[in-house]
């Protein structure tokens, strides 16, 4: 056993070799996040006057901004427009691309291109679809005798749109998850189901649907990190607007830090943000922890 | 009657609905392409006689810096790929046979990266690459998603199912512990090293945000953030041409996913669920 390097040894190995990655980790994710919040409890410094320490002037200014509580409506809204919907297509399109159908691999390569293409560059796209009159959403309901709507124009809307973008674009990578699940699946249970003379739904509902539940969680959880992520689409969209109807916590982020550039504010902002993260990752330690541990 | 095999017409409903769904799902990025290849009279009337033209892209190619920002984005993701999979293969290494102490509580704090991603985190990390003086720079763009924890999580997973007799063979023939890395644990996990190469790829092909804020010059603007510029209403530059340009910034990656569909889908897969 000489050859086998000594525990102490060992040791410093080991945390050699996850030096290089620790030191990166430790400068952007674990050191801005305390940045953050220490942050949070200074004003914002200009040329005449330096940042003091405030206590929580910020979160007294935040809990009295009606913009903070419009975009986290509205990103509570996202996410619940988003996420079932986006979720129950997902499930839809891993079952048909998982039974025997005609044009499978094409009707696979479909729903999951959104996927690979950039945000900015789809949000340019439907851009086209939302404009009013000439856009396409327009002339086939024009084609059918309705009259022109201003989609992204209008706060009752707006955030509609935002909504079938990112079903739009999520549901193709949450089909991936739930394919691999049900490859995984025995195909056995679906044998003695259809021995047993049971309906497809049944065996859907009775079978399938439970065993995904550990998919669906997992997914569930993406979902809802992603709806307080994606914000790409608003810079070529709608700005966030109209009278901020359209954005989202992140967005609302960046304009404060890069537009109104108030550090400070933007700081209070983001510990909001990992805050509601945070919340997440217990909630996923709780719910997915016992499957990981099984696995 | 019920049967599975039964409802031959509900099945052939079904498979229409299929077909229907995946061709919506297209629409968007067929019409970005009919309206690329027509002249811009017919970007909001379909003609199937409408002449077929690539003046559009040339126009898009010649109006803005492309070629440049095509350059920066190649840069960016090879690069960021490159200290990817050399950091996290060391620190997966390390987690998956070195146990050493407080190895339990490193791999929780690296794990937190799945929940706080850069991109939360835009404020203090803009003042971080001013203090190191990389703003506008391409290694700005890039640093922070270096030490990635999918990566290390991924790699962690693939060396933990590596036969330890492997190891110990390679340590008997002399090999110390890097030697070893790079000759059992790397080889054997070539599948995990595409799988988590695409799934960065385009993730960064993609990218838009952190290079938004971090960069402010043609020399370092990604494609994303180029054409997010180019395409901006006070721009105004009209639907076909922006449409070309929109088709070429996504053309590398949608013709690598078409060419290598199986490949990426199982990719995703096998990234999914590790």
């Amino acid at each position: 056993m000489s050859s086998v390097p000594k525990i102490s040894q060992r040791y410093v190995v080991g945390w050699l070799l996850l030096m290089p990655a620790a030191v990166l980790l430790a400068m952007f994710t674990h050191y801005p996040a305390v940045a953050t919040l220490a942050e949070s409890f200074f004003s914002s410094g200009s040329a005449i006057r330096p940042s003091a320490f405030v206590g929580l002037d910020n979160y007294r200014l935040m809990l009295d901004d009606e913009v903070f509580w419009k975009v986290l409506a509205n990103n509570v809204w996202f996410a619940v427009g988003t996420i079932p919907v986006s979720i129950g297509l997902a499930i839809l399109m891993a079952v048909w691309v998982n039974s025997r159908m005609p044009l499978q691999g094409f009707v696979r390569m479909c729903y999951f291109t959104p996927t690979v293409l950039p945000m900015i560059a789809v949000a340019n796209i439907w851009l086209f679809f939302y404009t009013p009159e000439i856009g396409l959403i327009d002339q086939i309901s024009g084609a059918f005798g309705f009259g022109s709507h201003n989609w992204l124009g209008d706060p009752d809307t707006v955030l509609g749109c935002i909504i079938v973008l990112a079903i739009w674009k999520e549901a193709g990578f949450f089909m991936i998850f739930y394919l691999a699940a049900l490859q995984a699946m025995s195909p056995e249970l679906e044998e003695a189901a259809q021995l047993e003379g049971a309906s497809r739904w049944y065996f859907f509902r009775r079978v399938t649907f439970p065993l995904l539940m550990p998919t669906t969680l997992f997914v569930l959880i993406n979902a809802v990190i992603n709806s307080f992520k994606l914000v790409d689409q608003l810079f070529i969209l709608t700005k966030g607007g109209p009278d901020n109807a359209s954005s989202l916590l992140l967005y609302y982020i960046y304009e404060v830090a890069f537009s109104f550039l108030d550090q400070s504010y933007a700081s209070t902002l983001t510990v909001v943000l990992l805050a509601i993260l945070a919340v997440i990752a217990i909630c996923q330690f709780v719910f997915l922890d016992k499957r990981i541990h099984y696995q | 009657m019920n049967g599975f095999t039964g409802h031959r017409l509900f099945r052939r409903v079904e498979h229409a609905a299929a077909l229907l769904l995946a061709l919506l799902w297209m629409a968007p990025l067929l019409y970005a392409v009919w309206a690329a290849i027509h002249p811009p009279e017919y970007a909001i009337h379909f003609d199937l006689l409408a002449p077929i033209s690539l003046e559009n892209f040339q126009v898009a190619w010649n109006r803005a810096p492309f070629a440049r920002y095509f350059l920066n984005t190649f840069i960016l993701v090879t690069t960021i790929l490159a200290a990817q999979f050399v950091l996290c293969t060391l620190a997966a290494y390390a987690f998956a046979r070195f146990e050493f102490p407080g190895s339990g509580i490193a791999f929780a704090l690296v794990l937190l990266q799945l929940m706080i991603m850069p991109e939360v985190l835009i404020v203090e990390n803009y003042k971080t690459m001013s203090r190191l003086g990389l703003v506008d720079t391409i290694s700005g763009i890039g640093l922070p998603y270096m030490a990635s924890a999918f990566g290390i999580f991924l790699l962690r997973q693939t060396f933990k199912t590596v036969p330890k007799d492997l190891e110990d063979a390679a340590r008997l023939e002399g090999c110390g512990p890097l030697q070893v890395l790079w000759k059992v644990y790397v080889p054997l996990a070539r599948p995990t090293y595409v799988a988590y190469g695409l799934v960065s790829i385009s993730y960064h092909w993609n990218n838009f945000l952190w290079p938004l804020v971090i960069t402010n010059s043609v020399t370092t603007r990604p494609l994303t953030v180029g054409l997010a510029i180019f395409g901006a209403p006070e721009s105004g530059v009209d639907w076909s041409i922006i449409s070309a340009a929109t088709l070429l910034a996504v053309a590398p990656l949608l013709l690598a996913f078409l060419l290598f569909q199986r490949q990426f889908v199982q990719s995703f897969m096998r990234a999914g669920i590790k």
